[in-house]
């Protein structure tokens, strides 16, 4: 179909562009790479999400050697080399995972990185984020809309929310429940590294009911549920956050997701 | 071959959940009197030539590093599998 269109000299949007064609060399704005890891299940989505807040979506391959000169980093969801070992444990060591480290704790205008669910598992145990996942407590695969707080809106990837916005967006996982040692926990209470908060009962047991954190710089953020599923019309939850919980919103309506990367979009055109 | 045997368990403050499973399940067949139980991982690194300190030395920093995350789990032993000991060969042996 890109071709076709292409070829045609017609205008397909650029969304289609991106996502058909993956790379999005058309799309003008900024380049957000999205890493591809074997067993890595959103991708695409995740590709589409920064196409629909107008970015450019890259695709890097977790083999290769270099960053492709990329402005940002998303490393989605799903399941890398299957979850064997811990989730996370064994993509943690991947060539490109190297250069996403080094770049991410540049001195100066460091990659902002966000890890979504398994991606969020990846930065946890490259140590770029503190703290670990385990599985759920009810040891039950949960996937549900789950309501969050923002409690952070100056990160990279949040500052498009204001602090205390509530959110919808999906929740899917196994390995979900948040630990890190008290002293941790506080450090990161404290510092307001808390961006994220499950809103309502927990869904997964997850510490202080967080979903999810930043580093100190506020560049990388990991998060479980999935932003890039909650951007388009009609594809998305069934409520928003500034809705009530089963409010008015129409059907699948929820895009509480975009935030994130129209924020991250933002931070690269002012800093 | 020579074999080195790592074993990862969770910390003992980090509630198992599947351990909890388990614990649950064992009334269910009849067997009770187990109060708690904790599910680790068992790593066996089978060593092409003669164990050395210096291999030894690798096998303790496959444990810390990519084995085992020590946020959650400790490595509560990297020792020489000695093949002569049958109670240990994790073939079923059974005393």
């Amino acid at each position: 179909m890109t071709s076709t269109a292409q070829e045609t000299g017609s205008t397909a949007s650029p969304v289609e562009d991106s996502v058909n064609a993956f790379e999005g060399a058309s799309v003008a704005g900024a380049r957000i790479g999205v890493v591809t890891f074997p067993g890595t299940l959103d991708d695409r989505d995740a590709a589409r999400a920064v196409a629909l807040a107008g970015g450019t979506a890259v695709s890097l391959w977790h083999g290769d050697e270099t960053l492709k000169d990329v402005d940002a980093v998303v490393l989605p969801g799903g399941f890398s080399y299957g979850d064997y070992l811990r989730a996370g444990a064994i993509s943690r060591f991947a060539p490109l995972m190297d250069k996403i480290i080094n770049a991410a704790k540049a001195p100066s205008a460091p990659l902002p990185v966000l890890g979504i669910c398994n991606g969020f598992q990846v930065l946890t145990e490259a140590h770029l984020l503190p703290g670990s996942m385990i599985k759920n407590e009810n040891l039950h695969f949960m996937c549900r809309d789950q309501r969050l707080r923002v409690e952070n809106a100056s990160t990279s990837w949040t500052n498009q929310f204001s602090t205390g916005q509530e959110i919808v967006i999906p929740l899917k996982n196994q390995d979900g429940q948040f630990i890190a040692d008290a002293h941790v926990l506080d450090e990161l209470e404290g510092e307001g590294r808390v961006v994220f908060r499950y809103e309502g009962s927990n869904p997964n047991g997850s510490r202080r009911g967080i979903a999810g954190i930043s580093n100190a710089a506020g560049n990388v953020v990991g998060l479980m549920p999935h932003p890039e599923h909650a951007v388009e019309p009609g594809f998305g939850p069934d409520s928003s956050g500034s809705d009530a919980r089963f409010g008015d919103t129409p059907l699948a309506s929820g895009t509480d997701g975009l935030g994130l990367f129209t924020s991250v979009l933002h931070s690269l055109v002012t800093r | 071959m020579p074999r080195i045997v790592v074993d990862v368990m969770p910390k003992p403050e980090i509630l198992d959940p599947q351990g909890k499973a388990i614990a649950g399940a064992l009334p269910r067949i009849g067997l009770s009197g187990f109060s708690e139980v904790r599910q680790g991982k068992r790593f066996e690194l089978t060593v092409d030539g003669e164990i050395t300190e210096e291999v030894l030395e690798h096998a303790r920093t496959a444990a810390t590093t990519l084995l085992s995350n020590p946020v959650i789990e400790d490595v509560t032993r990297v020792e020489v599998l000695d093949d002569a000991s049958p109670a240990d060969d994790g073939a079923g042996a059974v005393r």
